[in-house]
């Protein structure tokens, strides 16, 4: 600005881009993630194998997409614990579908249109008749994966086209993963969705102050309606993906997987209570649980035994910043 | 003023409570500094200030909620420190706040006692006791409800009652009174006098805070002015006169403070017929023209918030059309009111207004987004040139464009909530409230810059309660009562007694008919 | 001048009545008192849980650990017991609420002290606890024949014609009965989470209340770790998996808000009992039991919707008719 005589120049920026990153949850994040890698890389000679790192992916990927859907929709305020049931109905709805002779491009449109009609069914409730988000999605927890008990039983369907194992088995080349490629995509699109563009601006305004939001000519219903649509399409591409790998259709499909999804999330530096987090934050967070995971997987430790981890790693990653801050506090007065 | 019994104070009697070199900061706000304040027994003090004066802050320090970081308290001479609201309870000291601060969920009786129910011998709730306690203490004061009535199915004059029941529960030393008729009728108000003479007579210790100088020379016996979070005085009420408090009180004599009106009106610009909703209000039909300032005036709970929001779109009326340049709109989302030229800048700023946790900027683009971007795609350097305009045409304080607007004083707040409205280029602005809260030198900025809008052609609705800014600022004033338009009077009528007379529903001075 | 919370329970109560006697109409048997004795005493697990869920979330937060603490204390005491088979029964039973009792409290000083929102704490202390159930017992299960008889048998053990499963939820419906309505602790409970503003002015400790929920709930969830463990003479890492998830949905049933400060011992209990109904009667009416979890996510949405409905238009009313046709 080269205007002299402004008294009061407020300028835009006070700390540099590079010095905010430095700083932030994604750069302590990143560091961890580097950290598990090395430790890892020390403790099984196995670990630093191309093809090994490439199984280790699928530990996140499928998880990761819904994880970006539900970190727009937990900055929104509201939270989706629905997605592992949407999965398994979208899951059984195309295992149906198998049994009518479905083609592999059917299976993944009716894959899609199922989650896309889960997340409108939370949506409805949640923005239509305005309720909490939290018990909607335990409801409709409970229903859409009854509706696949119902269908299914015990049973499970199997006998998938060899061409729909694409999305779950195939590789695009070499050690990359059809479903890393969706993961980098999906990556990208949420990316620049949320940081990009007056939509997600949109997001963080609604997550931070509803009331204002609103105030300021923001449709937060319709804005929170889309995002529970977008979270029921990626829980339809997962289930895609899943079913895919696995081959099969159970009804008991992704367990579970609600709560990894949200601990990811969380991990990844979005406030569960709304108004902050990043995309890179969870693609980070994507990283670190897998490596976790997977490292402990060559190490021979039981998957419920890395759960704990899981939860110490969710517990830690936020106690920790405020223990450090009330210690500094107290040392201070 | 004839009524009241002549002054029995002996000037030896010593302070019951006395605060003393009192400092209160936050970050970035000095909220009190340095203030004193002495509450004596069997004598009302009234706190006098406006807001912003540091008034609530010295009622949470009194009851506990606020810890000071300088000066002492004494009570009876001795000094004493509350470390919760607990503590203050048991040194005697209870308040009836502004806001009710009571509980829908629960019965009055529970209301009244919850924290010192009596027991009985199990150490369980004695709630026959309870009941029977309450239902005197509520008989004591004249409520017309039962200590079994649940909270929720209260009116809020009669929750204020079970406030003051409460109060009266933990037979309390010293009675804090925080604008205690603010929501009240005329009836109610005299009840609640008679019942602050009972305290005094009972030898307590209280602290009025009250607005409305008529109720403080008629129930005070002492005053201490703050101003800006400082002492600027205190003394015996019948030794001061009401113009001396006021200029105590504001630091300069009221007419200097109202920027000259010189702006020109123009053309009818909104009309609004027949807006009606269920409960909230009823047949308000008005008009407003170019560059005009309208005042609307009324009690707190009048139903001019609830009228500004429908006329925003945030909630919907059941009746009414409404006009913008001679066109109906029918306005059903913030959304449709924004695009149609009308932006709202609400009371409650925290809640309502600015976006904290989101930077100053874009606060200020949030509803121009669509200008500041291309195809729905952000575009930061249009954003900030935005911002950089509008804070530079309302002279912003703030370290950075993209620091919080949490860190920001209340006046800078409000100055960010404006220039997001200004920034999208409305046709009529609606200010509810707009300097509740802020210090004066704000205040005066707030004032001179509705009178530039006026002059630049925009039209602009000033809710206000408080006269002076009423009478300062508008070029017309329309004054609602429960919920209907009571009076429209154009500038050469306006006079405080006129005001509140049809806020209040009195008809003439000598015919005060009950409302 | 008509009080919610009866009405809500009165509806609940309705419903359940008329699910019986819609089964009854074709299944006589299925409401003869020996039958509905049972299917309280199959309910009464559920019905304490929810009760203690209902005072979390009565304070605003909510209790995702429960079936874990259940499932990690039932596999202590089942371990406990294999060890020291003469260690009496109360003392099992102490030791069963002193370790749910713990659990709870590590959720509530993350809560209380730390200011973690509620749900990230009991997410990751849900998976901890499962994880450490396969920490200390390697992964096996603990059978009903390692398990000494007086460990087994309590549970079942008929006191004046019902079980001392029926009576440990009888008697703690009782309890908390008193505890809500008559004792400080429960009507803190209320204001904490009807107006966590106000309650501070009314110089309650809104997280202290919200821990001391947390360790009522555990130590619940604790006892009822060694009524399961007992009554099914079992203990492995998953027992209860998931039943979280059935507890939350009492609570929502039973017209527990969400959001806090509304509820009653009464719908928390009805909306136990409504679950207990529906998983029994769908054998008896020859309706796959797989169509239970269904049934519980509608229920759930269903009543979530009508107490919204309820709640509703409490705003202000300035208007003076419309507050005279109130």
């Amino acid at each position: 600005m080269s205007d002299v005589t402004q008294t009061r120049h407020v300028p835009d920026r006070l700390n540099s881009r590079a010095a905010r990153i430095f700083k932030s949850w994604e750069a302590l994040l990143l560091a961890v993630a580097i950290a598990i890698f090395v430790i890892n890389s020390f403790a099984s000679p196995y670990f630093l194998s191309a093809w090994n790192l490439s199984d280790a992916t699928f530990n996140f990927t499928e998880k990761a997409m819904i994880a970006f859907a539900m970190a727009l929709l937990i900055i929104s305020g509201e939270i989706d614990l629905s997605v592992a049931s949407i999965i398994a109905l979208a899951s059984t709805a195309m295992g149906l579908a198998l049994q009518y002779g479905a083609g592999t491009s059917e299976l993944v449109i009716i894959g899609l249109t199922v989650g896309v009609l889960c997340g409108a069914f939370n949506g409805f409730f949640v923005t239509v008749l305005g309720l909490p988000s939290i018990v909607v999605t335990i409801g409709t927890m409970s229903l859409f994966r009854g509706i696949s008990f119902i269908i299914l039983g015990d049973d499970a369907f199997r006998g998938y086209p060899s061409s729909f194992s694409w999305f779950g088995q195939g590789y695009i080349y070499w050690v990359f993963t059809v479903e890393m490629l969706f993961f980098v995509i999906i990556a990208i699109i949420y990316g620049v969705l949320l940081h990009k563009t007056n939509f997600g601006r949109a997001v963080y305004a609604i997550g931070n102050n509803p009331t204002a939001a609103l105030f300021s000519g923001i449709r937060v219903d319709r804005v929170k309606f889309i995002l529970f649509l977008l979270t029921g399409l990626m829980s339809g591409i997962a289930a895609v993906c899943l079913t895919s790998r696995l081959g099969s259709t159970r009804p008991s499909i992704a367990t579970g997987m609600e709560l990894e999804v949200v601990t990811m999330v969380v991990l990844g530096g979005v406030n569960i209570l709304g108004g902050s987090g990043t995309i890179p934050g969870v693609v980070i967070a994507a990283f670190v649980m897998g490596l976790v995971t997977f490292g402990l997987g060559l190490l021979n430790v039981p998957g419920i035994v890395m759960s704990i981890f899981i939860g110490l790693l969710l517990i830690g990653v936020i106690a920790l910043p405020r223990l450090w801050a009330m210690v500094a506090a107290r040392r201070k007065s | 003023m004839s009524t009241r019994p002549a002054p029995h104070i002996s000037p030896d009697v010593s302070p019951m409570v006395s605060m003393d070199m009192i400092t209160k900061t936050f970050p970035g706000v000095k909220a009190l500094d340095e203030v004193k304040l002495d509450l004596y027994p069997g004598q009302v003090t009234a706190l006098v200030g406006e807001n912003g004066a540091g008034k609530s802050t010295t009622v949470k320090i009194l009851t506990g909620i606020y810890q000071p970081n300088g000066g002492t308290i004494r009570i009876d001479g001795n000094p004493i420190s509350f470390a919760s609201p607990n503590d203050a309870a048991k040194a005697g000291i209870t308040a009836i706040h502004q806001e009710t601060v009571l509980f829908d969920e629960l019965s009055v009786a529970e209301n009244i006692y919850i924290g010192h129910a009596p027991r009985t011998r199990l150490g369980l709730i004695d709630t026959a006791q309870m009941h029977r306690n309450a239902a005197k203490l509520l008989a004591d004061i004249g409520a017309p409800f039962s200590s079994h009535t649940q909270l929720r199915d209260l009116g809020i004059a009669n929750k204020h009652l079970v406030a003051i029941a409460r109060a009266l529960s933990v037979d309390a030393r010293v009675v804090i009174m925080d604008e205690p008729t603010a929501a009240l009728s005329h009836k109610e108000i005299e009840e609640l006098y008679e019942l602050v003479e009972t305290l005094k007579s009972q030898g307590k210790a209280i602290l009025f805070i009250s607005h409305k100088f008529d109720e403080i020379f008629r129930i005070a016996d002492r005053y201490t002015v703050f101003r800006d979070g400082a002492f600027v005085g205190d003394g015996r009420i019948d030794e001061i006169s009401e113009g001396d408090l006021v200029t105590m009180m504001v630091g300069r004599s009221v007419d200097q403070i109202f920027p000259q009106s010189d702006h020109e009106i123009g053309d009818e610009v909104l009309k609004v017929v027949g807006y009606e909703h269920p409960t909230e209000f009823a047949d308000i039909s008005f008009s407003l023209n170019k560059g005009e300032i309208l005042g609307f005036y009324g009690l707190v709970g009048a139903g001019r918030s609830e009228f500004m929001q429908a006329l925003f779109g945030i909630t919907k009326p059941s009746k009414g059309v409404c006009r913008i340049n001679g066109d109906i709109k029918v306005i059903r989302s913030p959304a449709d009111a924004v695009s149609n030229g009308i932006v709202y800048v609400p009371e409650d700023r925290g809640k309502q207004g600015a976006v904290i946790g989101l930077p100053i900027f874009q606060n200020i683009t949030l509803p121009s987004l669509s200008k500041t971007s291309y195809k729905g795609f952000l575009k930061l350097a249009e954003e900030f040139k935005l911002a950089r305009e509008y804070s530079q045409r309302l002279d912003l304080r703030a370290a950075s464009l993209d620091q919080d607007v949490g860190n920001l004083s209340g006046g800078n707040q409000q100055k960010v909530v404006i220039a997001k409205w200004l920034a999208t280029q409305p046709q009529v602005i609606i200010l509810d409230e707009p300097t509740k809260g802020i210090d004066i030198g704000s205040k005066a900025a707030v004032h001179e810059f509705m009178s530039e809008l006026a002059a630049q052609g925009l039209s602009v609705v000033m809710v206000s309660s408080e006269i002076p800014e009423i009478i300062g600022m508008s070029d017309r004033v329309i004054v609602m009562r429960d919920g209907r338009i009571a009076a429209e009077l154009a500038k050469d009528e306006l006079s405080p007694e006129t005001l509140v007379r049809h806020a209040a529903g009195i008809t003439s001075p000598t015919e005060e008919a009950a409302a | 001048m008509t009080r919610l919370i009866p009405v809500r329970e009165t509806i609940l109560g309705g419903a359940i009545l008329v699910l019986l006697l819609l089964i009854s109409s074709r299944f006589a048997d299925f409401v003869a008192p020996s039958n509905l004795a049972n299917v309280f005493n199959d309910t009464a697990p559920l019905i304490i849980l929810a009760l203690g869920q209902m005072v979390v979330i009565l304070t605003r937060c909510i209790d995702l650990s429960v079936a874990a603490n259940l499932a990690l204390t039932g596999m202590a005491v089942a371990m406990i017991n294999v060890a020291m088979p003469g260690l009496p029964i109360p003392v099992i039973i102490a030791i069963a609420v002193l370790l749910g009792a713990i659990m709870g409290a590590i959720n509530g000083v993350l809560v209380w002290k730390l200011a973690i929102p509620p749900i990230v704490v009991t997410l990751g202390t849900m998976t901890i606890f499962r994880g450490i159930i396969f920490l200390i017992s390697d992964g096996k299960w603990v059978n009903s024949h390692e398990m000494s008889p007086a460990f087994t048998d309590f549970p079942r053990m008929v006191l004046l014609g019902l079980p001392v499963l029926s009576w440990a939820a009888i008697i703690t419906i009782v309890l908390f009965g008193i505890m809500m309505a008559r004792t400080q602790f429960g009507r803190s409970i209320f204001a904490v989470g009807g107006n966590p503003h106000a309650a501070v002015y009314t110089g309650i400790d809104v997280g202290k209340t919200q821990f001391w929920a947390f360790v009522v709930s555990g130590a619940l969830a604790g006892l009822t770790g060694y009524l399961w463990v007992s009554r099914f003479a079992v203990a492995y890492v998953d027992i209860a998996g998931g039943f979280e998830l059935e507890v939350v949905a009492a609570c929502v049933i039973g017209g527990i808000s969400i959001a806090g400060g509304i509820g009653s011992v009464g719908g928390a209990v009805l909306g136990a009992i409504f679950l207990g109904v529906v998983k029994n009667a769908l054998p008896v009416v020859n309706i796959s039991p797989f169509w239970q979890l269904a049934i519980s996510g509608s229920a759930i949405l269903i009543a979530v919707a009508f107490n919204a409905r309820a709640g509703r238009n409490k705003g202000r009313i300035i208007l003076k008719e419309a507050e005279a046709t109130q």
